[in-house]
């Protein structure tokens, strides 16, 4: 291989002296060095610099000079393009051209796959870093034209499979040529992405945030084996090692995955170039942040066909809003400065490109930004701004002829010249007929119309305001006009024209119904052009304005966001949490987010009044254990996955985040779920509706992560595991062998010597040296007990067994241990684990002296975790407070922020509920939920954000169906997919 | 990893059998009962406050002001403080056709096949499950078995929850035909890379259509000889006359509608809506053809993203205000004896206490038709009842100290129960 790829590089430095070593056993030897020149032309050498008359000259496929001071040699070939605008053709740095589609590997429904099927190179088969594009490659003839009516000259094209997925080919789109010349570079960029290759159903990793797990270990495995420290050979880990100084392009899809990319990279000081969703703008602050520059596709959405009312109720408001605001992210994005460029990408069909782009113009895109987005910034992006995107000599002789401003939407890209070599788009020559005509013959006066562009002129006719049945064609400069006799409607009179370049009337011949010949003229009405176009306002000129973005850009997302302002809460029922117990008619004063004084007839300042009379004031409740916003539950690909963390994947959007609030709910740990025995860390965060992802995370959060025992990790029921451990026998066997590694690799690390950086260990280490805490799934008493023992064996403790339905059966045992419970109030029955699971558990924990809190695992029930707090009430007898303290500061002690969160208490965090009714009660409603002094939910706010739905679904609704009567082109409704994940969840991504 | 299997099996039987027996049923009723002095929630709205309750043979002798200078029969039960009602029926429900969800061998609840409205849930129906006995301690006393599968699922029969077997439990047998209407959107199948949001069916009308069409194949033969025998057939038997009911679930406005039009076409007139989550959206539609709904439960999630977060809290209340007859159901086994609270929700979010009590009692009794028998606390009826400390709508509140069915006093242990006890003494606490 490395053979070939040496040949290649030599042909392409002889590539502007034609294959002069190669024989020619056909002809005699000739050797084409023509040099053209164009002149009269507006040139846009640059996007900024841009020549009026102009004079650009080509030789041997590249600008050899540009500009007006520039000498026609007398050999040159002149052509005339007065009038005409020269652009550089455009660049697709994010494409799969002439690609060859990855073999898909089925699926293996009897025995899933853990591990790679390759040797010699990396570990997990979607590190392919080694993969050459030019392998895959081979040049697409009938895709070429398509690229070039689009304007494109020059694409980066790449095999479009793994998580790294090598390297990039630069190709000239060049039709007229081979690959000898064609290939630009074969080594221009390296591809990285999330998605799997689908080569290999290695099953690591299943989740998003295992994939940025992945490339984080990748990258320090790299490192390592740069240093010459690993034994065997990986040819993967060379390959990118040796693409280290290549541009790094990663496929992120979305705002939130170009921010998780940009992530990953700014661990490892790599500047990703991000391939976007086009929903940058609703977090543009965040997206500018990550300095990088963004490929955007053009795939703005079609209107949804709402006319069905009923369906139309299925499409959610975010959905509807994208539409209307999609065109606008290159201009938000150019307005703020991020740099981007255009792909092709994710397009249905290559001919969205050119009338989304318009769109995007219409919206008020900068034309030199668009312009610089096809040119000039891809070609920086990849290090070639000498040899594509601009016209500067020495540059390739890649550029459009075109009839005026590029980005008007009545201009006509004639020639797309690639590598100094033509490709006619539309005929240069083809005349604009479009106006008014007075048509005479014989005895008959009709009035001619045409209207189009180009080879699609057509026209009508009239006879006063009658219309008249005819068919007109016009081709090869030839005017064909059939039009239906009026004397004989079985019958046609014909006629033709030669049009001619220098008249702007027609004439020809013409036979009539009886086969007579005879002379025919239409004259030119000049003022009439104008008059058309005012006739047919083109409904494509009307812009709908930008719908404002909320915060988040979804249904009940705020235009501001909440701020944090002095609340003197007064005359409530306190439920302090603390020895106090409840507290009547008591004021608390809330300052900078905290808690500051709590009594009665406290004098609040300027600080807002909230009248609590009547009303009961608890701590924000804290779910120990759930799944709501995140984009991932489980990483399943291994039976330890340390590595991974819910914090890398948490989506600040999701709307179960406010309904939490309007649960009374204000901090919860997005768990890892249940899928292995070692499973990813946990992400702790506040309720904070409209702030990102970051801002939702605790600041110095604890550090958790999730273990798992019984029937999820042993895969009791999938039909295709076969992964260890499949008993509980084997389950205590695999945390002491990871505990144990971990225990050496910690001793290795610290004693100074060289080491190999494993993410998985270093986090198990942290374990073991007592710096993060695990949050068990547990149900049944062996294993429980099992889990301490093992923990015992490394002396440290468990932190907190979570579901733990069977505790009750080893309450003493657990005690001792000192380890906590977060359990459900009542839930049984739905696996053979928990045959023996009872609602009376969290009582008898309680009772005997464990930390008990009620957890959901479950978006529905984390809405309503008081009313299960309160069945402990029923089903165990514990005191009223006891029970509210399952859901407050029992679960803030299990996850160490009790000192910020729990209970009411000067000095911690405002983060309070104000309740209608006893807040055990099912007929207590949340009023107010607070967090840091922020109101977040507030039943009021809650009815004006329902009018605003409402009012914005309808407006974009009758937008929708405006568009649809228009003509315009619409998709079929589309519900988003439910996403309601509990522990097993097991995510498609 | 058969014998694996068998093992399980084995495993749970010796688990089952040797510690924990269901509750003995308890013996016909021999002792009459007076309740005196208690709040009696009728179940039609009303509420007696300081009541007198006498029941003997089973039924409801008396009902009134405890004030009533009327001799009090058999044993009194002093209910000062406390709360009677009626016992509390779930309908649509899978109690007793399924023991542990994840278990399929345990699993009786859907039936293979399309059209199958001759498969019956009552003789599934396992009088002995743990998880239906686990609903008497929240007041949860009968309960509407019914089968989940195909297009058609077959025969629901109404049933109590303390019996030998299922034919002691039976209420009402066979008492409603079960149809899962097509549904209007599908999902794409994202395994294999399809679009998982949900998009109009392209299938709908036809499936429709191939409903209509059995149906009319079954009005025919039904008006034949009947020879050869087509047990689906002479299951459909009532459904054209209004004599057996027809429950259709369907979940969205466009469903609802064409279902109620499809019936008056056919000339099916006794119908009621099942999770009809959209209902009030035709809720005036629904009100002029006098249909009945079963609504979901409460606590669960909108259905989409824009809907208000109490929609599903809201759902009851949004077609009581129309005049509709509305009780709750539940699928689901272990959630079941939540019902009151899905009750108590609706109550909270609109509908009040009173109102929302008759969803889960007398509402419940005149959709599955057993108003006759049980319901309401009212004389001539079955003494299904239960006696609360508080409150049986509010988790804070409900506890049983007595329950009654059919005037026989129940056993309010359970499986459950038996352990808490079993280990509370083994830590020595109460």
């Amino acid at each position: 291989m490395k053979k070939t790829f040496s040949v290649v590089l030599l042909l392409l430095s002889c590539i502007t002296y034609g294959q002069e070593y190669f024989p020619a056993n056909t002809e005699v030897k000739v050797s084409s060095n023509n040099i053209v020149a164009f002149k009269n032309a507006k040139i846009y050498i640059t996007p900024t610099t841009v020549v009026n008359n102009g004079i650009l000259l080509i030789e041997n496929g590249k600008i050899i000079a540009s500009g007006t001071m520039v000498t026609i040699p007398k050999n040159a070939e002149v052509i005339d393009v007065s009038g005409k605008s020269i652009y550089p053709s455009f660049i697709d740095i994010y494409s799969n051209f002439g690609m060859e589609k990855p073999k898909r590997e089925p699926q293996n429904f009897n025995n899933a796959q853990y591990d790679a099927t390759r040797s010699g190179y990396y570990w997990n088969d979607h590190i392919r870093p080694e993969t050459k594009g030019l392998d895959h490659f081979k040049f697409d003839d009938k895709l070429v034209s398509d690229y070039l009516k689009e304007g494109f000259g020059t694409v980066n094209t790449h095999f479009q499979d793994g998580i790294i997925r090598g390297n990039g080919v630069l190709i000239a789109l060049n039709p007229n040529s081979n690959d000898s010349y064609r290939i630009i570079d074969t080594n221009s960029a390296q591809y990285l992405s999330f998605q799997k290759s689908s080569q290999s159903r290695q099953m690591y990793p299943n989740s998003l945030m295992g994939a940025m797990a992945l490339i984080r270990q990748t990258y320090l495995d790299a490192d390592w084996y740069a240093k010459g420290m690993t034994k065997n050979k990986d040819l993967s880990l060379e390959a990118l090692n040796k693409n280290k100084n290549l541009p790094q392009i990663f496929e992120a899809g979305s705002k939130l995955n170009a921010l998780r990319a940009d992530k990953v990279g700014d661990e490892f000081a790599v500047q990703y170039v991000i391939v976007g969703g086009g929903d940058e703008y609703e977090n543009i602050r965040e997206i500018k942040n990550t300095n990088a520059t963004f490929i955007l596709p053009l795939n703005f959405r079609k209107a949804y066909d709402v006319s069905d009312p009923f369906l139309a109720a299925d499409v959610d408001l975010s959905d509807l809003k994208k539409w209307n605001q999609e065109p606008y992210n290159p201009k938000v994005l150019n307005e703020n400065g991020v740099p981007f460029v255009f792909t092709m990408h994710s397009l249905k069909s290559v001919s969205e490109f050119s009338k989304n782009l318009q769109k995007a113009i219409e919206v008020g895109l900068n034309k030199t930004a668009a312009l610089e987005a096809l040119t000039t910034v891809p070609a920086a992006i990849l290090g070639k701004s000498h040899l594509i995107g601009s016209l500067k000599n020495g540059s390739y002789a890649n550029f459009l002829i075109t009839s005026g401003d590029l980005f008007d939407k009545n201009t006509i890209i004639y020639e797309n010249w690639v590598q100094g070599k033509k490709n006619s788009i539309n005929s240069m020559d083809i005349k604009d007929l479009t106006g008014s005509y007075d048509l005479k013959f014989n005895n008959s006066q009709l009035n001619l119309t045409i209207t189009g562009k180009a080879d699609k002129q057509t026209a009508t006719l009239k006879k006063g305001e009658a219309k008249v049945a005819s068919k007109f064609s016009f081709k090869d400069n030839w005017i064909y006009l059939q039009v239906k006799s009026e004397i004989d409607s079985t019958k046609y009179v014909q006629l033709s024209s030669r049009v001619q370049a220098n008249s702007s009337d027609l004439s020809g011949n013409g036979i009539d119904e009886k086969g007579n010949t005879f002379n025919w003229e239409a004259k030119k009405s000049e003022n009439d052009k104008e008059k058309i176009t005012k006739e047919k306002p083109d409904k494509s000129q009307v812009v709908e304005s930008f719908i404002p973005v909320t915060f988040p850009n979804v249904a009940f997302g705020f235009n501001e966001k909440p701020k944090q302002t002095e609340l003197l809460i007064k005359n409530a029922t306190v439920w302090t949490g603390e020895n106090q117990g409840i507290l009547k008619n008591t004021d608390i004063l809330i300052k900078s987010g905290k808690i500051v004084q709590i009594g009665s007839n406290i004098n609040g300042g300027k600080a807002t009044i909230i009248d609590g009379t009547g009303k009961h004031l608890t701590a924000g409740i804290i779910d120990e254990h759930t799944h709501i916003g995140t984009d991932a539950v489980n990483e399943a690909g291994h039976n330890s996955t340390a590595e991974v963390s819910i914090e890398d994947v948490i989506n600040p959007d999701d709307i179960k985040i406010y309904r939490n609030l309007a649960g009374g709910v204000t901090s919860a740990q997005i768990l890892h779920g249940s899928a292995n025995p070692i499973g990813g860390r946990s992400a702790i965060i506040k309720m904070k509706w409209g702030e990102n992802a970051t801002n939702l995370i605790y600041t110095n959060t604890p550090k958790f992560i999730k273990f798992a025992l019984g029937e999820n990790v042993k895969q009791s029921r999938s039909t295709n595991g076969t992964r260890f451990p499949q008993t509980r026998m084997g389950v205590e066997q695999l945390f002491i062998d990871y505990f144990q590694r971990a225990k050496e690799y910690d001793v290795l690390k610290k004693s100074g010597k060289p080491f190999r950086k494993d993410i998985e260990l270093d986090i198990l280490a942290e374990i073991i040296n007592g710096e993060r805490y695990i949050s068990c799934h547990s149900y049944v008493q062996s294993e429980i007990n099992m889990l301490m023992k093992v923990a015992e064996q490394f002396n440290f403790k468990i932190n907190t067994f979570t579901h733990i339905l069977e505790g009750y059966k080893v309450a003493d045992k657990m005690k001792e241990h000192g380890v906590g419970a977060s359990t459900f109030a009542d839930w049984w029955a739905y696996k053979f684990e928990v045959v023996d699971a009872i609602p009376q558990n969290p009582s008898i924990l309680h009772n005997v002296g464990v930390t008990v809190a009620i957890n959901s695992d479950d978006a529905e029930m984390g809405r309503r975790l008081n009313q299960e707090a309160a069945k402990s009430i029923k089903y165990g007898n514990v005191s009223e407070i006891d029970a509210l303290n399952f859901v407050t500061i029992n679960p803030a002690k299990l996850l160490h922020i009790d000192h910020r969160v729990g209970s009411i208490k000067v000095g911690k965090d405002a983060d309070v509920v104000l309740w209608s009714d006893h807040p055990l009660s099912v007929y207590a409603k949340a009023e107010k939920t607070i967090i840091e002094g922020v109101i977040y939910f507030d039943m009021e706010k809650d009815l004006e954000l329902r009018t605003q739905v409402k009012e914005e679904r309808n407006n974009l609704i009758n937008l929708m169906l405006n568009e649809k009567s228009n003509g315009g082109e619409t998709q079929s409704v589309r519900k988003k997919p439910e996403q309601d994940f509990h522990c097993d969840t097991v995510l498609h991504y | 990893m058969k014998n694996k299997f068998i093992f399980k099996i084995v495993c749970f039987l010796f688990i089952g059998n040797t510690i924990l027996a269901q509750q003995t049923p308890a013996p016909k009723q021999s002792t009459d009962y007076s309740i005196e002095g208690a709040t009696a929630h009728i179940g039609n709205g009303t509420i007696i406050e300081n009541s007198l309750i006498m029941f003997s043979n089973g039924k409801i002798q008396f009902v009134g002001k405890a004030e009533m200078k009327i001799a009090r029969i058999g044993t009194v039960i002093d209910g000062k403080n406390l709360h009677v009602y009626p016992g509390f029926i779930v309908a649509n429900s899978t109690l007793g056709l399924g023991e542990i969800d994840a278990v399929k061998a345990t699993i009786d609840d859907e039936e293979t096949g399309t059209m199958l409205p001759h498969i019956r849930s009552l003789i599934a129906y396992n009088a002995e499950s743990k998880v239906v006995e686990s609903m008497r301690p929240n007041g949860v006393l009968m309960g509407q078995i019914t089968p989940q599968g195909g297009v058609i699922s077959g025969t629901s029969s109404i049933v109590q929850f303390d019996a030998w077997n299922w034919e002691d439990a039976a209420i009402k047998a066979d008492a409603g035909i079960h149809l899962n209407w097509p549904k209007s959107l599908t999902r794409g199948r994202w395994w294999m890379g399809e679009d998982a949001g949900a998009k109009p069916n392209k299938e709908y009308s036809n499936e429709v259509e191939k409903l209509k069409t059995y149906l009319l194949d079954g009005q025919r033969y039904l008006a034949s000889s009947k020879n050869p025998k087509n047990l689906p057939f002479e299951a459909l038997n009532g459904l054209f006359n209004g004599s057996k009911k027809l429950f259709i679930a369907a979940e969205k406005a466009k469903e609802i509608t064409d279902a109620i039009a499809f019936c008056n076409e056919l000339g099916i007139k006794n119908i009621v809506l099942v999770f009809s989550n959209e209902a009030y959206k035709v809720a005036n539609l629904i009100k002029e053809n006098n249909i009945a709904v079963i609504v979901d439960k409460s606590h669960r999630t909108p259905d989409h993203n824009d809907d208000d977060f109490d929609l599903p809290y809201r759902n009851a209340q949004l077609l009581v205000e129309k005049g509709i007859t509305v009780c709750i159901g539940d699928t689901g086994r272990m959630s079941a004896r939540n019902l009151p609270f899905y009750a108590g929700t609706y109550a909270a979010y609109g509908l009040g206490k009173n109102e929302a009590l008759k969803l889960i009692t007398l509402n419940a009794a005149k959709i599955l038709g057993i108003d006759d028998i049980v319901g309401s606390l009212e004389v001539g009826k079955l003494a299904t009842l239960f006696i609360s400390e508080g409150d049986a709508l509010d988790m804070r509140t409900n506890k049983l100290t007595h329950a009654f069915i059919e005037g026989r006093k129940i056993s309010l242990e359970t499986h459950q129960t038996e352990l808490s006890d079993r280990y509370s003494k083994k830590y020595g606490i109460k």
